[in-house]
């Protein structure tokens, strides 16, 4: 996928100024927020699961190798195939190659971020080959040809009104005068829409939440069946999942799917939780035929045993981006690649590089919200700032904030100089505004006065206030 | 008055000593009011947080050390802000952390250095002061020291005890307010954004005064509030908790 990072400021402009958009936006407090906390409180040992799901994938982390190879031997037992992909251009023709031996002309798809960062919609119809969303929100965006814009919830930018626009009007044989008010409504519709394109389709591909180096198992967790349907109604399934989604044991998945669920939707567990353990054996009522792993690394190996490897154990919860006051502000899309909010801060510039995407973690005011409710105690504020420093350190912060600091600095590592300066700009400070008590516009700080008044100071400096009591003692 | 308590050296803060004295006399009064004997550094400056979180690492460790030095004789270190307590609790050790020997004075350091509700209550054991505020008040959880330095009970325990004081939660409370350091001046709209939906809970709690502990997010959203044109005044929790909120709030004009 095209990255718009660069343009973050403006993405963010554009977003603030669209009322719809700032509408449907509303909606994620009283959801997300919410149901999160609830879930949360019910269940007392919650906290002492997030250190279980930490270390289960600290622990996979420090032996990724040994876990993946582990996977792909019993992938093969099982009768399967691991595609290894260093790039997204190597899993994208993987994944053309097996369609093409099929002879596929359409394939039903599950949801999948991996697929969104390989680009895989575009590249399948360039081939002509067509893909078909089965999500309902991943349904959604692809009849209006937009990228998702949160990672579980896809078309979250999005109000009713707007999808029932589209459903018109995509839908044209059906009764224009149709009820389309309610989400039963638009799940109904889309459910009749895709019933035969399971039955038509040749290949069916999913992401996978977790793979299971024990049994060689895949896992795939939904609320709407869609990717049951997707994997068991295609003559063959190929997972795409990329390489830190692995865990040791079934156990270690089933501890991090209490987390998952949780911390995502504020359920307990989703509606569907399906493991897929190679294709159909000779004795199965269904299945299918072929069943294939497209492995991606693209540049997640290089995070190992650098500052970034925290956040290889993020499982795509959205937390992070649910209580984001940023995300709340501008949305998905501002971000500009495939992954927003906090953990797209951190894990964008790591894929795609700091140059592309430095706007990403210096948007936080590390107000730590994302971090607290991180099932994976991803340290995410800390890692947004390793990206800052490296930026410094490359000489690609912006002039002013460079130069601004450079004399603050000077500064602030001469306290006598620095009273002298402090107590003279309060009292200047202070003197000019007096009668008002705070300034509508200040020179060289229209980035704060353009928005809001600056408080004048009080006009002496503590420091020399200090002074002159304790003088007088 | 000084009692025969810890000896505390009080980090005013950067935005104390050039905004708002009053925070830091009010610091005095309630560590002193506690037991304590405040000392005040003469070679401090600023904690370092608005180059470390702008990624100068250099010029961050400078001033932190600046701040090591100076506050190495005390028993205890506090500050009016959850922030800077927290940038010297939580970050000094990590800033040091490839310089064994400083990273080992930045980690003694930040054991004995705490955010002022959580001193008074946690360590001094303070359960009530002796203020007067005749009024209702409405308080925002500064972002660090709520999730850093777990300052939440603490300051509503001692407004508790203020005489004529009627606390209206903010139903947004642990919602950052858009401050964020050179977050405000960097992303103006979307502080904006943040700011403005601040502002108008506070408002809608009907409380005539909102209080904080941290200076940085009090001057966001007092200029948001007068920007507003909203009658709501704001103060930091230490001046009403030290019976020093008769001047002028935070972005009002002097009383002539």
């Amino acid at each position: 996928m095209q990255s718009t990072s660069r343009s973050f400021k403006a993405n963010a402009h554009r977003a603030l100024n669209d009322a719809v958009l700032q509408r449907a936006l509303g909606n994620i407090k009283t959801g997300f927020q919410e149901k999160r906390r609830k879930v949360v409180e019910a269940l007392p040992e919650f906290d002492a699961l997030r250190d279980c799901g930490r270390d289960i994938k600290n622990h996979t982390l420090a032996h990724l190798d040994f876990y993946l190879e582990r996977f792909e031997e019993k992938v093969i037992a099982n009768g399967g195939t691991v595609h290894w992909c260093r790039t997204p251009a190597e899993a994208r023709e993987t994944i053309l190659a097996i369609c093409r031996r099929r002879e596929a002309r359409t394939v039903t798809k599950g949801k999948s971020m991996v697929a969104e960062e390989i680009g895989l919609n575009e590249f399948l119809e360039a081939n002509a080959i067509e893909p078909v969303e089965t999500d309902l929100g991943e349904y959604i965006i692809q009849i209006r040809h937009e990228p998702p814009s949160h990672i579980i919830a896809p078309a979250i930018h999005l109000t009713r009104e707007q999808i029932a626009e589209d459903f018109r009007r995509h839908h044209t044989e059906l009764d224009p005068a149709r009820r389309l008010e309610e989400p039963r409504d638009f799940t109904d519709e889309a459910r009749a829409q895709l019933r035969d394109r399971y039955f038509e389709a040749d290949v069916g591909i999913t992401g996978a939440n977790f793979l299971i180096a024990e049994t060689g198992s895949t896992v795939i967790v939904t609320n709407e069946g869609n990717g049951d349907m997707t994997q068991l109604l295609g003559k063959c399934h190929v997972v795409v999942a990329s390489l830190e989604k692995v865990v040791p044991t079934l156990d270690d998945a089933a501890t991090i799917l209490r987390l998952l669920a949780r911390s995502a939707t504020g359920q307990e567990m989703s509606v569907y939780t399906t493991f897929s353990t190679g294709p159909r054996r000779p004795d199965d009522l269904d299945g299918p035929e072929e069943f294939h792993v497209v492995l991606l690394d693209n540049g997640r190996s290089a995070m190992l045993g650098t500052q970034f490897q925290d956040m290889l154990r993020c499982i795509r919860c959205a937390a992070c981006m649910n209580h984001c006051p940023v995300y709340a502000a501008v949305g998905g899309h501002a971000y500009g690649w495939v992954y927003p909010g906090p953990m797209g801060a951190v894990l964008t510039p790591s894929l795609i590089g700091v140059e592309e995407a430095g706007h990403l973690p210096n948007a936080s005011t590390f107000c730590g919200r994302c971090e607290s409710v991180c099932p994976m105690r991803i340290p995410l504020p800390k890692m947004m700032r390793h990206y800052r420093t490296r930026e410094f350190e490359r000489g690609l912060a912006p002039p002013m904030a460079k130069g601004g600091l450079a004399v603050w600095a000077f500064l602030a590592t001469r306290p006598t100089l620095y009273r002298f300066v402090t107590g003279m700009a309060a009292r200047v400070l202070g003197a000019l505004g007096r009668r008002t008590g705070r300034f509508k516009s200040l020179p060289l700080a229209g980035g704060w006065t353009g928005v809001r008044d600056m408080p004048a100071p009080e006009g002496r400096s503590f420091h020399a206030l200090w002074a002159e009591r304790r003088g007088g003692r | 008055m000084t009692g025969a308590g810890p000896r505390v050296g009080l980090f005013v803060t950067c935005l104390v000593d050039l905004y708002r004295p009053t925070v830091g006399f009010a610091a005095v009064k309630l560590l002193e009011d506690a037991g304590c004997t405040v000392e005040v550094p003469a070679a401090q400056t600023c904690c370092g947080q608005p180059a470390f979180n702008s990624g100068d690492t250099v010029d961050a460790k400078a001033v932190a050390r600046g701040v090591i030095d100076a506050f190495d004789s005390y028993e205890y270190v506090v500050a009016p802000s959850g922030s800077c307590a927290g940038m010297i609790h939580e970050h000094y050790p990590e800033l040091f952390a490839d310089e064994p020997e400083t990273a080992m004075r930045a980690q003694q350091l930040a054991k004995r250095t705490h955010e002022l509700m959580s001193f008074l209550v946690d360590v001094m054991k303070v359960e009530r002061v002796a203020a007067v505020f005749p009024g209702t008040v409405t308080y925002h959880d500064s972002c660090s020291g709520l999730r850093e330095m777990q300052v939440k009970a603490q300051p509503r325990r001692l407004l508790g005890s203020v005489e004529g004081l009627t606390l209206t939660e903010l139903p947004s409370a642990e919602i950052c307010c858009g401050f964020g350091g050179t977050f405000c001046v960097k992303y103006p709209e979307i502080s904006d954004k943040m700011v403005t939906e601040k502002a108008q809970d506070v408002v809608a709690t009907g409380a005539g005064t909102l209080l904080a502990g941290d200076l940085g997010c009090l001057l966001n959203m007092a200029g948001k509030l007068s920007r507003l044109r909203a009658q709501t005044k704001v103060r930091h929790v230490a001046e009403v908790l030290a019976g020093l909120a008769d001047g002028p709030a935070i972005g009002e004009p002097a009383k002539d």
